[in-house]
């Protein structure tokens, strides 16, 4: 085995991030990767630290479970930029930092006396990441917006929902807007930490969370730039300009499992004994249909156009999809899809995972010990493991007396 | 070598689909030199998208599909046949020429073929090997099979997408396709950042699945710590916002066909803004004013918010709740946004590319910008075997006659 040096392959990077919403998973993401995150927030501690839900529902500054997992393992620093004192003790860290990570309306850190191109002067290996719901050019930067707006506005919404368009369509769980941009964020500061490394300058880079959005919407994109088509949404599938089939099974426990059709004739065959082996299969009225999938090699879309009975076969497979869901439990069928080849996921809530035992297995939860709860929590595992230099174990996030 | 960011890397790259080729493309907009190996035996079909609709126009084919032009923007194209022992010979010489190699394959095919890490890291000690597959490589469920639904189920993302009574809705999109070329793209840079600084490389193994439930991180604590789970009545309730806790919160019809407008009433400030644009009895009532009362009543505040927007135009009526201070925007359709929206085109969003076959096309560009070394998408994906003369011959040395030998024999 190769020498590993725990601590994540930005160790040693110091970042500053002044503390907001669209800042706080790009932070998160640079702790998991081992950088040292500094928040700077106001001394009476930052508006992210009423945000819900709080332990056992009782709010309080260091109650915030949202706050909790987006800063855990970072340190903090009370600061009122309108404080002289405060102010130089900012541009101080700034003065050594690697990165700052901010997000604060175009212009407003100018007026406060923070000066990126004097600051950028005096440290010229700072990355500078500004962060802004459209762009530090468009107007809507200086209106409000939240996750809700952006994902409406930027495309996801359009594509999700229901089949029944009278229903309003969906936006999609987890605040997923600021996550789309901290992505994005990362990957770039990353790029200029690598740029730094062969041209020795840091650089500004500015990050846009509308047009990310934008740009991870999919087909519903590129259908209309290269096709001019639109996209409509459907329930639990692809949105598309025309109609599909329904991929979605409830099973026997009320759980759904996501499915993909039988195209294969090995497919058909794994089907087949399935349905045999839980003794089911006279029950199943269209199972001589699925006998002879299993003689052709593939089903494709043109096949089926060209001979009605390879559509039937085809429909078939999907029933007896169907067919067993009704007999089985979520998790029975997923797995059993999956260890006969066939793709299928379970639709798990959140907290369900940490019960899998793939999740298990692969050790993805992180502990970390609340003093104050007397107990070990697990969190969101890392979503990236680097066996040459592991993560170090996490730490809460900073209480209001924890900061400098 | 050229100018960009990441100019000093070249990438061996085995990536398919949006999942993988999102990753390298992210690297090859900032001047990475990709280099993009495909199967001639199946006309390089192992990426489903080669050859897939939409289409531009009538013409179909493995150098039509639009999706896997968007997706391999600036990279370069070889053919190799690794089923021949002269092709493994020459994919040995590609990795020692490489600082990554890259894939998303199901879990151990580069392994079948002979090129698992062990093997990667004799060719070149300080390779960065990123592996990305549904569920990872290890464990109970690294042979699966997976896409974006799929790992999108499994992970949470389209539980939480859905509305009270009904199934879930899921993203209406490969969102975990995008997202794990995003952690992709993380992995490999952050990996060549270490390997930089200490001339390491190791073999991360990505999980898309995993990657997917760490975008659920308030909801995994409070499961843990108030024992609530996101599976109860009434939940998810997708729309709404309960962290931080807001109402009205919604999406709310419009005039027209299918057309709909997004409100985030935020706190007790933009209540009141809020109220006063809508100018209405209901609104200015004395009960709305505190946010518990709003949330607590929220089916019947949404019933009247809703009866209200329903008769605007939704351009009009966000752009006036915007500049009242109210958070909205329309649901906007791909047309609106991408040709309707001055902002996207200005920020240099959707970029023109040259492609080979297709000619000028239109794809997703990237929504940041870097003041010194910023990205350049202009070249459309490579056909198949596009730059073989270009890789075999200036990069491995080989002469116009040997590659001609090499076509000939099948190996590329």
């Amino acid at each position: 085995m190769a020498p590993t040096s725990p601590g994540g392959p930005l160790q040693g990077i110091v970042v500053v991030e002044l503390a907001t919403e669209l800042t706080a998973y790009t932070g998160k993401l640079l702790v998991d990767l081992g950088a040292t995150v500094i928040l700077v927030e106001p001394m009476q501690g930052s508006p992210l630290r009423r945000y819900e839900p709080f332990v056992q529902d009782q709010a309080g500054p260091d109650r915030s479970l949202w706050w909790w997992h987006y800063q855990v393992s970072k340190d903090a620093l009370a600061a009122d930029l309108d404080n002289a004192a405060d102010l130089a003790r900012l541009v101080e860290l700034i003065g050594r930092a690697d990165v700052v990570v901010e997000a604060e309306q175009p212009g407003s850190l100018a007026r406060k006396g923070i000066d990126e191109a004097a600051l950028r002067a005096g440290n010229p290996r700072l990355v500078w990441v500004s962060i802004s719901s459209h762009g530090a050019g468009d107007p809507r930067s200086r209106q409000p917006s939240t996750d809700l707006t952006l994902l409406a506005e930027a495309g996801p919404v359009w594509s999700c929902g229901y089949d029944d368009h009278s229903v309003a369509p969906v936006r999609g769980g987890g605040g997923q807007a600021g996550n789309m941009t901290a992505h994005y964020a990362v990957m770039s500061l990353l790029v200029a930490l690598l740029a730094r490394e062969e041209r020795g300058g840091g650089q500004h880079i500015e990050v846009n969370a509308y047009a990310a959005a934008n740009v991870t919407t999919e087909f519903a994109s590129y259908t209309w730039l290269v096709a001019g088509l639109t996209v409509q949404r459907q329930t639990g599938r692809h949105a598309a300009p025309g109609p599909t089939l329904p991929t979605q099974v409830m099973a026997a426990d009320g759980r759904w499992v996501n499915t993909g059709p039988p195209r294969r004739g090995a497919d058909f065959a794994a089907l087949a004994t399935w349905l045999e082996d839980l003794g089911v299969a006279e029950e199943f009225d269209e199972f001589a249909l699925v006998q002879m999938g299993t003689e052709l090699e593939h089903i494709g879309l043109d096949q089926m156009e060209a001979n009605d009975l390879v559509g039937e076969i085809f429909g078939a497979g999907r029933a007896a999809m169907f067919f067993l869901a009704g007999r089985l439990s979520a998790y029975d069928l997923f797995v059993g899809l999956q260890q006969r080849g066939l793709p299928a996921g379970i639709i798990y809530s959140p907290e369900e995972l940490l019960e899998d035992p793939h999740f298990v297995a692969r050790g993805w939860v992180r502990p970390v010990f609340h003093a104050e709860l007397g107990r070990t929590l697990g969190y969101a595992g890392a979503p990236i493991t680097f066996p040459a230099t592991p993560a170090a174990a996490l730490r809460p996030a900073p209480t209001l007396a924890e900061r400098s | 070598m050229g100018d960009g960011a990441l100019s000093h890397v070249r990438i061996c790259d085995f990536t398919g689909q949006l999942a993988g080729a999102g990753a390298t493309k992210f690297l090859a907009a900032f001047g990475a030199e990709v280099i993009r190996i495909e199967d001639p035996v199946t006309g390089g079909r192992w990426d489903i998208l080669r050859g897939a609709p939409p289409f531009k126009d009538e013409r179909r084919g493995p150098e039509f599909g639009s999706g896997f032009n968007n997706h391999n923007v600036n990279k370069l194209g070889i053919t190799l046949n690794l089923r021949t022992d002269r092709g493994k010979q020459l994919l040995a010489e590609l990795v020692r020429r490489s600082d990554a190699v890259t894939e998303n394959f199901a879990a151990g095919v580069l392994e079948r073929w002979g090129f698992g890490f062990e093997r990667l890291r004799e060719l070149r000690p300080d390779i960065v090997y990123v592996s990305n597959c549904g569920f990872g490589q290890v464990g109970p469920y690294g042979k699966f099979k997976s896409w974006g639904p799929i790992a999108q189920a499994v992970s949470g993302l389209t539980y939480t997408s859905g509305l009270p009574d009904r199934p879930p809705a899921g993203w209406g999109y490969s969102y975990m396709d995008h997202t794990g070329g995003y952690y992709m793209a993380i992995a490999i840079l952050a990996a060549l950042f270490w390997k930089a600084r200490t001339g390491q490389g190791q073999w991360i193994d990505l999980s898309c699945t995993e990657a997917g439930a760490a975008l659920h991180g308030p909801a995994l604590l409070d499961a843990a710590v108030n024992g609530r789970p996101m599976r109860r009545a009434g939940s998810p309730h997708a729309n709404r916002n309960a962290w931080p806790a807001m109402a009205p919160h919604g999406i709310y019809p419009a005039a027209g066909e299918d057309n709909w407008v997004a409100i985030s009433v935020t706190d007790d400030e933009a209540w009141v803004a809020f109220a006063t644009s809508v100018g209405e009895d209901w609104a200015s009532d004395a009960r709305w004013a505190p946010r518990s009362a709003r949330l607590r009543d929220q089916d019947e505040l949404d019933a009247l918010v809703g009866a209200w927007t329903a008769g605007f135009d939704r351009f009009a009526l966000a752009e006036r709740l915007r500049s009242n201070g109210v958070a909205a925007a329309p649901v906007q359709r791909p047309g609106e946004r991408i040709d309707g929206d001055p902002f996207t085109a200005a920020w240099g969003l959707w970029p023109t590319v040259s492609h080979e076959a297709m000619g000028e096309v239109r794809v997703d560009g990237l929504p940041v910008h870097l003041s010194e070394t910023d990205w350049v998408i202009d070249r459309g994906a490579p056909l198949l075997g596009q730059h073989n003369e270009q890789v075999y011959g200036e990069l491995l040395g080989l002469t116009t006659a040997e590659i001609g030998a090499l076509r000939q024999d099948g190996v590329i």
